[in-house]
């Protein structure tokens, strides 16, 4: 790839007069010798496992393996259709699809890690919801996929996408970057806008730690997931309004890394801190073992 | 850049809940039914590590018997791969691993058919993204990025000049290969990253060669 910083990024851009979305398609025909029509097939075929995971998260009982989660995208999906929502419907609508996708994830459904399974909703439930409020195409969507990519391939390689390595901000609140920047750019933004609405994301979710109950892909993740949607759909608009990431967004991804490499490892995805060592979820984590057990599987 | 392209982040497809546990579990199974060749009628599966202790939440069992089904990461059979592979007469032992391991996310599957046996060793290391450390005993390393050519043969002058020159002919590239032999003389096995698949022709070629015992393809994709 010809960029390794988000300002490579804006750079590029404004040299070759491009979109984000058509710098990573070229930067990817030329990286893997796989022709335009594939690349850009094989994201197609990407978007429509998302609207599918939204779909079914929305309308179809999901239960987890463990059962500890299930239902809560329909329980806010339903809320919305009840009248006015605090967040505001547009919101409230990107939280249930973002819950949706996770919690379809957490019941063994296929999903598109974004970048990874355990923050697979934020990006689905950002732009299926707006897709369907802007009426933008399925064609315009898979090119805010390929913008959400090359920011993702930038903050994977100069900082971490892995709760293990990073804590959650590596997961999630790399989705929400990701997520921001492209509806920027959807949004009609310049790349430097869309890139200070990566700033500005980031920002927000230094220092969250991973803490998974039970070791499981479910609790918190899947309400930060809901959580998350929103919070891309804030940092854009603040990105549109013409806010800037006074801290430049390369060195809060920097940051980032930092703080990851400095957070104990009981607060990256071993379930021996945060939220998982709470007296209740050390209780859900017994009773689990216990089931197993009981089951002699 | 240890990411390379933007379907290491946007993707992969996938059945939930976990890219590290259920994705990269599924493809480890499927790599070691691969290497056997078959269906295996039964699976020793031991589990080390944060594998063995989260596997059950994860689905990685479901996961790596999946894999032995040869099913694809984003296979929607993957939740019923237990009953499935009961069905198709498969035997399944799981354990739990001790000893040293050298990555949290290990496993070490021994497959058997007949009088056919698979051995292999390996690591999921995020992302749906694994780490082959072992095969049949054989300390060789691999990907599962690209189709992988495993060749067993004798240690002996000449036999990875005949592969290679073979592989060239098929106009089939090498991106990373590895060599481990049991013995000076003794037991070999090479291990072949490549561009492209090899053909059918290509196989027989290979396992016509003198001092070649088996040649077999694992390709993930």
């Amino acid at each position: 790839m010809q960029f390794r910083t988000l300002q490579d990024i804006v750079r590029l851009c404004e040299e070759r007069q491009c979109s984000i979305a058509e710098l990573m398609i070229v930067e990817q025909v030329k990286e893997t010798g796989v022709s335009r029509e594939q690349v850009v097939e094989q994201m197609t075929s990407y978007y429509e496992v998302m609207k599918e995971a939204v779909h079914r998260g929305i309308h179809e009982d999901t239960v987890s393996r463990s059962s500890l989660t299930g239902g809560d995208a329909r329980r806010v999906y339903d809320y919305l259709n009840g009248g006015e929502t605090a967040a505001g419907s547009h919101s409230t609508r990107a939280m249930s699809y973002a819950l949706a996708v996770s919690e379809v994830n957490a019941s063994m459904g296929r999903i598109i890690a974004t970048p990874t399974a355990g923050s697979c909703g934020i990006i689905p439930g950002v732009f299926v919801s707006t897709q369907e409020r802007f009426s933008w195409s399925d064609e315009q969507m898979v090119l805010g996929l390929f913008a959400a990519g090359a920011i993702g391939y930038v903050i994977a390689n100069n900082s971490s996408i892995s709760g293990a390595e990073g804590g959650c901000q590596a997961e999630v609140g790399s989705a929400i970057g990701m997520a921001a920047g492209a509806v920027v750019e959807l949004r009609d933004g310049t790349p430097q806008q869309a890139m200070h609405a990566v700033g500005l994301a980031l920002k927000n979710t230094l220092g969250l730690i991973c803490d998974p109950v039970a070791g499981l892909v479910e609790i918190p993740c899947i309400v930060r997931n809901g959580l998350g949607a929103v919070n891309a759909l804030a940092a854009a608009d603040m990105a549109l309004a013409g806010v800037r990431s006074a801290i430049p967004s390369d060195e809060v991804v920097d940051v980032m890394l930092q703080v990851g490499r400095t957070m104990p490892s009981e607060h990256r995805e071993t379930a021996r801190g945060g939220l998982a060592q709470t007296p209740t979820g050390r209780k859900i984590t017994e009773e689990l073992r216990r089931r197993r057990e009981n089951q002699g599987s | 850049m240890r990411f390379k392209n933007v379907f290491n982040i946007i993707g992969p497809s996938m059945v939930g809940p976990s890219s590290s546990h259920t994705a990269g579990a599924a493809r480890l199974g499927r790599a070691a039914r691969q290497l056997l060749g078959e269906l295996p009628e039964h699976a020793d599966i031991i589990l080390y590590g944060s594998f063995a202790e989260t596997y059950w939440g994860h689905g990685t069992d479901l996961a790596l018997v999946g894999g032995l089904l040869d099913y694809s990461t984003d296979d929607p059979r993957l939740p019923d791969a237990a009953e499935i592979a009961d069905e198709q007469g498969m035997t399944i032992q799981f354990e739990k691993g001790s000893g040293n391991y050298p990555h949290p996310n290990f496993v070490r599957l021994r497959l058997k058919c007949g009088e056919q046996q698979a051995e292999l060793a390996g690591a999921s290391i995020g992302g749906g993204n694994i780490e082959i450390h072992e095969l049949n005993g054989f300390d060789v390393k691999g990907s599962g990025q690209y189709p992988t050519l495993v060749v067993e043969h004798m240690d002996s002058k000449g036999v990875l000049a005949d592969i290679t020159r073979t592989l060239s002919e098929g106009e089939l590239n090498i991106g990373f290969m590895d060599v481990d032999r049991k013995s000076r003389s003794g037991e070999a096995m090479t291990l072949i990253e490549l561009d492209g698949i090899p053909s059918a022709a290509v196989l027989k070629q290979i396992e016509a060669l003198t001092h070649v015992t088996r040649a077999v393809v694992i390709d993930l994709d």
